[in-house]
């Protein structure tokens, strides 16, 4: 019993880091599903474009010896600044080529794109890691600093790079929702969900609006790639599947096409996943072990489709004239 | 002003405009009259940049623009309140004057939206509601104002009265008159045929895809013709 109280804080911690780095790479789903009703599959990958952004970031500081010497937290704007850049002109890119000559088409024929999509940015990725340094496998160089410990209690510390995730991915969320809802470009995209031809009336340019849609929603994927890479460290091509499959699962949750609620839905998920690995065992003597944890998010998912489709925070999805 | 020279439009392979011609003068404004289903809204929607005419041509002030995006017709000074109000259910009505006044550049915004205050106070009072909630007639309203606070200098409207009480569609009818005094020229879709010719300096009458009419309103309004179809007379 002891243990189970003396592992909640960190537990909590850990939970609430891999839940708002849910929540960043589910608000890239969840926004183009709301102006375009259309599930970017390639979504996981410009999640995993700006992680090995990040890696190279660092690894080229590291080798030019720059790494000890740069203001830490100037440290991070620099590797958050590159991978959102990489994320979000690569999503634009995605975009234009993939979806946009699609967009008359029938809704499966851009899906089926957006998987060919995610296949071809893996291999790319592969190749060219394999090319310029001989692996595909990369880990983040650890920088000292943020492998600080943080006394939360006497007995309870955690890592600062944990509290870095946080704060980073909320001053994030809290920029997007401000953006979204506070200014006349974000209220055009809310407009452009609404109804495209009617926004077009109104002098909006849709086409533009739908890339500035992909454009943050990529910025905010590659924001969590390279946190993901400073919290996790290992990264591959294929990092992105499962976070990937795990963000929609937390914008479905939330209600997707919902803000909000992709960060609730993020913020819930990661809490149940992060509880999940490190109490299962303990509680079941164990029978379960952390390798169940992904169980969770997949029965969550299911369990929402089946009773609540339109999420914790949805509403029920009119479908437009 | 605006020149609709010979356009055809259809959807799909069904033809809805066989040659539709038509000029709106600069300060006028022009009715287009008509059954369901003659055209009407179709016409409206080909020159606001939604539909692409297959043949013919469009020109505002001289510039073709029957080949241009609507927003860069909103650009150019042309503005489309469009059938069956169409107002942004989820912004509030606040944001829904904001996203009508879009494509303005200046800070006529403060004025144009006091306009519209003045003009629905019932707006006015539910600026910060969720425009979805709002009453039938003040999502008309709503949209009327959308309209208005892009000031254009050519307003296309499609039935503004629809779902109204009478008082208000006076209102409304006054308000067209009103803003076409202060400079802008309006062409009109309406089914009240007899309060849009009463506003209105000539209309077009238009019958399956073509234009069967036209004339001086003060015309229109005493003919046998238009009387019996449109007037119920
Ligand atoms: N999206 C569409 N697809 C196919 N046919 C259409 C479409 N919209 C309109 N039509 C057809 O085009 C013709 C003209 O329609 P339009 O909406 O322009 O009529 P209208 O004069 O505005 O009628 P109303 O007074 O009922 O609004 C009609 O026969 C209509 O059925
Ligand atoms: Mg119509």
């Amino acid at each position: 019993m002891d243990i189970l109280i003396a592992i909640f804080p960190q537990v909590l911690v850990d939970g609430i880091a891999l839940g708002f780095m849910y929540a960043l790479i589910a608000l890239g789903y969840t926004m183009v599903y709301g102006v375009l009703t259309f599930i970017n599959f390639a979504h996981s990958e410009i999640f995993v474009a700006g992680a090995f952004v990040g890696v190279e970031v660092l690894l080229t500081l590291q080798a030019w010896g720059l790494l000890q010497d740069l203001h830490p937290v100037l440290l991070l704007l620099l590797v958050l600044l590159a991978g959102m850049t990489m994320s979000g002109v690569l999503a634009l890119a995605v975009e234009r080529v993939a979806y946009r000559p699609l967009r008359a088409a029938p809704r499966l024929v851009p899906l089926i794109s957006a998987i060919g999509v995610s296949f071809f940015l893996q291999d790319v990725i592969r190749f060219g890691e394999s090319l310029w340094r001989n692996a595909f496998y990369l880990t983040y160089p650890s920088i000292p600093f943020f492998d600080q410990r943080i006394q939360l209690t006497a007995f309870v510390d955690v890592p600062l790079k944990s509290l870095v995730v946080i704060v980073a991915a909320i001053l994030m969320l809290v920029g997007l929702n401000l953006l979204v809802h506070r200014t006349k470009i974000g209220t055009a995209i809310r407009a452009v969900a609404e109804d495209q031809a009617t926004a077009s009336l109104m002098g909006i340019d849709v086409d533009r609006m739908i890339a500035l849609t992909f454009l943050i929603g990529g910025a905010m994927g590659g924001a969590a790639g390279v946190l993901f890479g400073i919290q996790y460290s290992l990264i591959t091509p294929y990092t992105g599947f499962i976070p990937g499959i795990k963000a929609f699962t937390a914008a479905v949750l939330g209600g997707i096409g919902n803000i909000p609620g992709a960060m609730v839905g993020g913020v819930v998920l990661g809490l149940l996943e992060a509880f999940a690995a490190s109490y299962l065992s303990l509680l079941t003597g164990g029978a379960f072990g952390a390798e169940y944890k992904d169980i969770f998010a997949f029965s969550i998912l299911i369990l929402i489709l089946v009773f609540r489709p339109q999420g914790l925070l949805g509403e029920v999805v009119r479908e437009r004239a | 002003m605006l020149e609709v020279e010979g356009i055809h439009v259809y959807y799909g392979a069904i033809p809805a405009l066989h040659g539709i011609s038509l000029r709106v003068g600069r300060g006028e404004i022009v009715t287009l009259l008509g059954n369901n289903g003659a055209g009407k809204t179709t016409t409206l929607k080909s020159i606001s940049g939604l539909l692409r005419p297959h043949e013919g041509q469009i020109r505002f002030e001289g510039m073709r623009i029957d080949r241009l995006p609507p927003h860069r017709i909103v650009a150019a000074g042309v503005a489309h309140a469009p059938e069956g109000r169409r107002i942004f259910n989820r912004l509030t009505v606040l944001e829904n004057l904001e996203m009508g006044a879009y494509a303005r550049t200046d800070d006529s915004f403060a004025e144009n939206l006091e306009r519209v205050f003045t003009l629905f106070p019932r707006l006015k009072e539910r600026r910060r509601q969720v425009a979805g909630t709002l009453s039938g007639g003040e999502q008309q309203m709503l949209a009327i104002g959308r309209a208005l606070m892009a000031h254009p200098r050519l307003l296309l409207l499609d039935e503004p009265s629809m779902g109204l009480a009478p008082l208000l569609v006076d209102q409304i009818f006054d308000t067209i008159r009103d803003i076409n005094s202060q400079g802008t020229t309006v062409l009109l879709v309406e089914q009240n045929a007899y309060m849009a010719l009463s506003i209105a300096h000539r209309g077009y009458v238009l019958e399956t895809g073509r234009i069967v009419l036209e004339g001086k309103a003060q015309d229109l309004i005493v003919n046998e013709e238009v009387r019996k179809a449109y007037l119920g007379m």
